[in-house]
């Protein structure tokens, strides 16, 4: 199978490297399109009415599952469609608002081979509305170790997220 | 996740701890490690909703878009991997159904037992596994993994728990596991 080239291998990424930021107007379609696209159909992430006087928030707010899915987004913009996901994890720390505009900037917190032959790679991510960080994220990635090599190929035995 | 969620009727498996536990938090901690709510995607992984959500967040990625690169790369079309828990959010309404249903059922579970009216998920880890296709089947349940003695917080006084939600596709093949972090609570001033 001949597909395009890997953009990122393993051995170019080191630790301290800052990943590209991504800045990002949030509005009210973002936060409802993003809730319904998650299937998430909880009045609090497209009902101002609600949000406001139930939940006691300001606006409607991004849900979990979306930012899950920018924080993706995000990681594979950087490493191009060869790098696989691992494991993600998330802390929430404020919500995001329409109005709001959102920067994800993310740092290398390190590079490594597994007994596998797997490159892995550990990124600290956070999404910061007017420098204040809303939601942290810490994934484990795995790019190819060179052009040859496709994380994606890995089966059961070989992949140890 | 947070909010009044408990249910009046008690399920079978924390009925049957609590007779045989009478102390909630024994009764709470014989459940850890048992899998539970077996329960299977109401729909197959489809690309529509995938498209849809790589719209909300301007994902390019083409293993998404584009068919060739996706079967040079993956061996065909895949899901993103942070959709996971996607597949298996209930229906707005389906037909015959009377109340939605909660997912995560076993955190209400626990509110319930150890009587604790709020709760807040403090964070959440997904590990990918094997890729998910659309057509697939999932499967999931899930498990306790610990409850945490009593601790005083900032929100009030309550217990951690760990919960995992383990997604297997229609091969047995393990293609996620979702761990989340709850604290259970009893507001400081009320």
């Amino acid at each position: 199978m001949n597909g395009p080239a890997p953009r990122l291998l393993h051995g170019q990424v080191a630790q301290g490297d800052r990943l590209p930021e991504l800045v990002y107007e949030v509005t009210a379609t973002t936060v409802v399109l993003g809730a319904l696209a998650s299937r998430d159909w909880r009045p609090m992430h497209h009902d101002k009415d609600f949000a406001v006087h139930r939940n006691g928030t300001r606006d409607i707010f991004l849900n979990t599952p979306n930012q899950a899915a920018w924080f993706e987004r995000y990681l594979t913009d950087w490493t191009g469609p060869h790098g696989r996901l691992g494991r993600v994890t998330f802390r929430m720390l404020g919500s995001v608002f329409p109005g709001d505009t959102m920067v994800l900037a993310g740092t290398v917190g390190g590079a490594a081979v597994d007994d596998q032959g797997c490159g892995w790679v550990s990124a600290a991510i956070e999404l910061a509305v007017a420098g204040e960080v809303k939601t942290t994220c810490a994934a484990r990635v795995a790019l190819p170790i060179g052009p040859d090599d496709n994380p994606w190929t890995r089966g059961p035995e070989r992949w140890k997220p | 996740m947070s909010g009044p969620g408990t249910s009046a009727a008690l399920p079978p498996a924390l009925s049957a701890a609590l007779a045989e536990h009478p102390d909630p938090v024994e009764a709470a901690r014989s459940l850890i490690a048992l899998e539970q709510y077996p329960e299977a995607g109401e729909f197959p992984v489809e690309r529509g909703y995938i498209w849809t959500s790589c719209a909300s967040v301007e994902n390019g990625n083409p293993l998404f878009w584009d068919d060739g690169a996706a079967e040079a790369i993956t061996g065909g079309p895949v899901a993103p991997p942070s959709m996971i828990s996607v597949w298996f959010r209930p229906h707005h309404w389906a037909p015959g159904r009377s109340e939605a249903a909660l997912p995560l059922q076993v955190h209400f579970d626990l509110k319930a037992v150890l009587d604790l009216p709020e709760a807040v998920m403090t964070d959440n880890t997904i590990v990918f596994y094997e890729p998910v296709r659309p057509g697939d089947r999932l499967r999931t349940h899930q498990v306790l993994r610990s409850v945490s003695d009593e601790k005083v917080t900032k929100l009030g006084t309550g217990r951690f728990w760990v919960i995992e939600v383990v997604y297997h596709n229609q091969e047995g093949e393990l293609v996620g596991i979702e761990s989340y972090t709850g604290f259970g609570y009893r507001r400081a001033t009320s």
